[in-house]
C-alpha cells in the first residue's frame, strides 16, 4: 500500500516550488494581460503580397494620426500585429485609410480588439467575483452532500483550497511564460480557468466521496489511514480520467490545433493536470491536517512528517 | 435494471433521430410555431465578424431604466435592418450594456456610424437662415409639446436678437453663424418621436424625396407652426448637429409631408434611417469593438476538429484496450451523448463559440469519467469475487454517489457562470457554461441509461466468463 498522505507536506513544498516563481515573476514584471483586460486596442491586418512595409513604418504613420504608443510585431504569416492605448473606430478608419494612402494598398483587417480603459478591469473583478460565489455555492452544496459523516464544512472548504491552488499554479506558470515567451492573459485564458476551475472541483468531491463512503464502513480506523486508502481506492480512476479526459483531447489540440488554440491547450493541459494532482496531493493532506490539528505541533518542534520523509 | 427493455428502445429511438438531426442535409423541423434549420449556428469567433459592446452613456451608478435598454436595443437592431446588415443581433447585457453581433463584417464604417448616432432626433425652428448642415447648435429641448404660441415668440427673438447685438443690418449669416454656434438656444418645435412612418420614394421628376407621416399629435404641431412659419427654415437636428435644412413651402396641415432637395438614392435612404430610428430612449457610447477575420476563425475551427477527432480515436482506443466490452460499451455510450448533444444544440439553438466547444469537450470528459468511475468500481466488486450481476449492480450504486455529486457541483458552478455571463455581456463565458451545463446534464443521462442499458445486454449477449479477458482485471 502507497503511503501518500504521509508525505503531506512534501507534496506543499513542490506546490510551493511551482506557485513562487511565478509569483516573483508577477511581483517584479506585472501580469502579461492582453488589453481584454487592461484596455487597449489591438489591430492584426495583412498587405498585399507586394506590399511588406518596415514595422517601424508603421509606427511612424501612427504617430502622424497622433497614437504616440503603437507596438507593431510580425507574424511568421505575414501579419501585422498592432497594439495600442484604445482607439475608437473613427480612428481605426483613419488609420486604416492613412495606410492604404501611404503604403499604396489597403490592408485587410483580420483582428480588431479594442476594449475601453474602464471595462477591462470590470471584466475581471466581475470575472472574480463569479468564481468568488460559484466557490460559495460549491463550499454549500458539499456541505450538504456530506451531512452525513463529520465535519461536512470541512470537504466544501478543502476543495476549494485545491481548487485555489490550482488556479495559482496556472497564473504563476502564466505569469512565467507571459514573461518569457510573450503569452497573453486574455480571454481565452480567462476560458480556460473556468474549465480548470470546473474540473478541479469535480474532481475533488470523486475523490471525496471515497472518504465518505470508507468513514461510513471503516468506522474505527485513523482518518489519516482512511483518506490514504480512500486515494488509493481512487488512484486508478484519478489515472485514466486525467488521460482521457484532457491528456489526450488536449495533446491532440496542442500539436494539431489552430495556433490561436495551442496557448489555451497548453495552459489547459496544465491545469487539468494540477486538478487531478491537488485532489490526491493537496485537498486530502489538508483534510488530514485539520482532523489532527496539526498546525498545534508546527511551531513547538519539527514536524514528525518531514523528518520521516 | 427493471425497465431495461424500455430504456433499450428509447435508445435506439434517439440514437435514429439525432443521427437524423445531426445530417448535413436534414431539411429542418417546423412543428407549427417551432422552427428550426438544424444548421449549426457558429459563433462570431468561427466564422468572423464583428463585435460591439454598447454602455448607456449615464454616470456610473445611476439607474437605468430596463426598459429604455430594451427600446434602445430594438432601434438600434432596426436601424442596422435598415442599412441592408443582414442576422444582426443586438442583446441587452446586464442593466447598462447591449452587445451587438455583425456577422460576416469586418470593415463597417457604416455600421459604425449609425451606432455612434445616438439619435436624438428635433425639428427646430431656425427663421430666415439655414445653418449649414454639420454645424452643432443649442436646442431648447424639453419643452416639445409646448403650445403653438412659444415657437412663434422665439422665431422673432432669434432673428431679432443677432441683429441688435451686432448692429449690423445686412448678411446676419456670415457674421453671426459662429456666434450663434455658442449663445443662441434654438427652439425644438418637436422630436422624432412625433414622427410615425417615414419613407423614401421620387418626385414628379424622378428626384428621390423623404416623405413623412405624422402622429396626431405632431400633425396639429406641425400645422400650426407650419402655417405661421410658411418659407421659414425647418431644421433637422440630429444629437444637436444639423442634418437637413428644409424651408417650409406651404403650410402642412395634413400631417403628411416630404422632404426635397438634392438627394441621391442613398443619402435619401440615410436621410430616412435617420428619421425613422433616429432618437433613441437613451444616450449609448461603444465601449469595446471586436473584429474577428473569417479566415482566423475557419482556420482555428477546421484544425481544432481535426484535433479534436485525432484525439476522440485515442481516448477510444484507451478505453478498448483498458477496460474491454465495458470499454466498448462506452463507445457507443459516448456516441450516443456527442449525438444527443449536438442535436441539442441544434434544437434551442447555441451559437457555437470556442468556449463553447470548451465547454463541450469538458462535458465529454465528464460523460467519460461517469463510465470511468462505474467501470473501475466494477473491476473492484469482480475482483472481490462477486457474481457478475451482483458485481454490476453494486459497482453502479457505488459509483452514482459520485458521479451524482460530482456532476451536481459542475452544474452549480456553470448556472453561476450562465448568469454573470449573461448579466455583464460577457457572452464568451456564457456560451462556456451554457454547452456544458447542457453537456453535463446529458452525460448524467448517458451514464445512468445508455451505459447501464447497452452494458447490461451485452453481458447477456456475451456472456462473460474469462473476466480478465473481457474485462480487462
Amino acid at each position: 500500500m502507497f503511503d501518500i498522505i504521509g508525505k503531506r507536506y512534501w507534496y506543499f513544498l513542490i506546490s510551493l516550488i511551482i506557485i513562487l516563481p511565478g509569483i516573483v515573476v508577477m511581483a517584479i514584471w506585472g501580469m502579461p494581460l492582453s488589453i481584454d483586460f487592461k484596455g487597449g486596442t489591438l489591430m492584426q491586418i495583412s498587405f498585399p503580397e507586394n506590399v511588406q512595409p518596415a514595422p517601424s513604418d508603421i509606427v511612424l504613420l501612427y504617430q502622424k494620426v497622433e497614437i504616440n504608443d503603437a507596438q507593431v510585431t510580425t507574424s511568421e504569416d505575414g501579419q501585422y500585429i498592432i497594439k495600442s492605448a484604445f482607439i475608437d473606430e473613427t480612428k481605426r478608419i483613419e488609420v486604416v485609410n492613412a495606410m492604404a494612402d501611404e503604403f499604396g494598398a489597403r490592408p485587410t483587417v483580420n483582428q480588431y480588439d479594442s476594449v475601453g480603459p474602464t471595462i477591462g478591469k470590470e471584466v475581471t473583478s466581475r470575472a472574480g467575483m463569479a468564481i468568488g460565489v460559484a466557490a460559495l455555492g460549491v463550499i454549500l452544496f458539499i456541505t450538504f452532500a456530506f451531512r452525513g459523516i463529520p465535519h461536512a464544512f470541512r470537504y466544501g472548504v478543502c476543495a476549494i483550497i485545491a481548487m485555489a491552488h490550482d488556479v495559482l499554479v496556472v497564473i504563476s506558470i502564466s505569469a512565467i511564460g507571459g514573461h518569457f515567451f510573450g503569452w497573453q492573459i486574455d480571454s481565452l485564458f480567462l476560458t480556460a480557468l473556468l474549465t480548470v476551475i470546473g474540473f478541479s472541483v469535480q474532481d475533488k468531491i470523486v475523490v471525496f466521496d471515497r472518504i465518505r463512503e470508507n468513514s461510513n464502513i471503516y468506522r474505527r480506523l485513523p482518518f489519516e489511514t482512511l483518506a490514504n486508502h480512500s486515494i488509493v481506492q481512487t488512484l486508478q480512476r484519478s489515472i485514466n480520467t486525467q488521460l482521457m479526459t484532457s491528456e489526450f483531447m488536449l495533446l491532440a489540440m496542442a500539436l494539431f490545433g489552430g495556433v490561436t488554440l495551442r496557448e489555451f491547450s497548453l495552459i489547459l493541459l496544465i491545469g487539468l493536470l494540477m486538478g487531478t494532482y491537488s485532489s490526491i496531493f493537496i485537498a486530502a493532506p489538508i483534510l488530514v491536517i485539520w482532523e489532527k490539528k496539526e498546525w498545534q505541533t508546527w511551531f513547538k518542534r519539527k514536524p514528525k512528517a518531514v523528518t520521516q520523509g | 435494471m427493471r425497465h431495461r427493455s424500455t430504456a433499450l428502445i428509447l435508445i435506439v429511438i434517439l440514437l435514429a433521430l439525432t443521427i437524423w438531426a445531426v445530417l448535413p442535409s436534414n431539411p429542418g423541423i417546423k412543428i407549427g410555431k417551432f422552427e428550426r434549420s438544424m444548421e449549426t449556428i457558429l459563433g462570431l469567433d468561427l466564422q468572423g465578424g464583428m463585435q460591439v459592446l454598447l454602455e448607456a452613456d449615464v454616470p456610473e451608478g445611476t439607474e437605468v431604466d430596463a426598459q429604455a435598454m430594451q427600446d434602445a436595443r430594438t432601434i438600434l437592431e432596426n436601424r442596422s435592418n435598415g442599412l441592408g446588415v443582414s442576422e444582426v443581433v443586438f442583446q441587452v447585457a446586464g442593466t447598462r450594456r447591449i452587445v451587438g453581433e455583425f456577422p460576416g463584417l469586418t470593415d463597417t464604417e457604416q455600421v459604425v456610424s449609425i451606432l455612434k448616432e445616438t439619435g436624438q432626433l428635433e425639428f427646430v425652428d431656425m427663421g430666415d437662415t439655414a445653418i449649414p448642415v454639420g454645424t452643432i447648435i443649442t436646442t431648447s429641448l424639453g419643452g416639445k409639446q409646448n403650445s403653438e404660441v412659444t415657437p412663434t415668440a422665439s422665431t422673432t427673438e432669434t432673428s431679432e436678437t443677432p441683429t441688435e447685438v451686432s448692429s449690423a443690418t445686412e448678411e446676419p449669416t456670415a457674421t453671426e453663424t459662429p456666434a450663434v454656434t455658442e449663445e443662441v438656444v434654438y427652439n425644438t418645435v418637436m422630436t422624432g418621436s412625433d414622427l410615425k412612418s417615414v419613407t423614401v420614394s421620387t418626385d414628379q421628376l424622378g428626384q428621390p424625396v423623404v416623405d413623412f407621416v405624422l402622429t396626431a399629435e405632431g400633425k396639429q404641431i406641425f400645422a400650426d407652426f407650419t402655417t405661421n412659419n410658411t418659407g421659414k427654415i425647418l431644421g433637422i437636428v440630429l444629437d444637436k448637429k444639423v442634418i437637413s435644412t428644409p424651408r417650409i413651402d406651404e403650410p402642412i396641415t395634413e400631417g403628411t409631408g416630404m422632404i426635397s432637395g438634392n438627394f441621391t438614392v442613398d443619402s435619401a435612404n440615410a436621410l430616412a434611417v435617420q428619421l425613422r430610428y433616429g432618437s433613441l430612449p437613451i444616450a449609448l457610447k461603444v465601449v469595446e469593438t471586436q473584429i474577428i477575420g473569417p479566415t482566423l476563425g475557419a482556420d482555428s475551427l477546421n484544425k481544432s476538429l481535426i484535433a479534436g477527432a485525432i484525439g476522440f480515436a485515442i481516448v477510444m482506443l484507451f478505453m478498448l484496450i483498458y477496460y474491454r466490452m465495458p470499454g466498448g460499451v462506452a463507445i457507443l455510450a459516448i456516441t450516443n451523448f456527442g449525438l444527443i448533444t449536438l442535436t441539442v444544440y441544434k434544437l434551442i439553438p447555441v451559437t457555437l463559440t470556442l468556449p463553447g466547444i470548451a465547454g463541450f469537450l469538458l462535458s465529454t470528459g465528464g460523460a467519460l469519467d461517469a463510465n470511468i468511475l462505474y467501470f473501475e468500481r466494477l473491476k473492484e466488486e469482480l475482483r472481490s469475487g462477486k457474481n457478475l450481476k451482483t458485481a454490476l449492480d453494486m459497482a453502479w450504486k457505488r459509483a452514482w454517489s459520485s458521479i451524482r455529486d460530482s456532476n451536481i457541483a459542475t452544474i452549480i458552478t456553470s448556472v453561476i457562470l450562465f448568469w454573470f455571463g449573461s448579466t455583464y455581456g460577457a457572452s464568451m463565458v456564457k456560451g462556456f457554461a451554457l454547452t456544458l451545463a447542457l453537456g453535463v446534464l446529458i452525460s448524467l443521462f448517458s451514464a445512468t441509461v445508455v451505459t447501464r442499458t447497452l452494458l447490461s445486454y451485452a453481458v447477456d449477449i456475451f456472456k462473460p466468463t474469462n473476466f480478465k479477458r473481457w474485462f480487462g482485471i
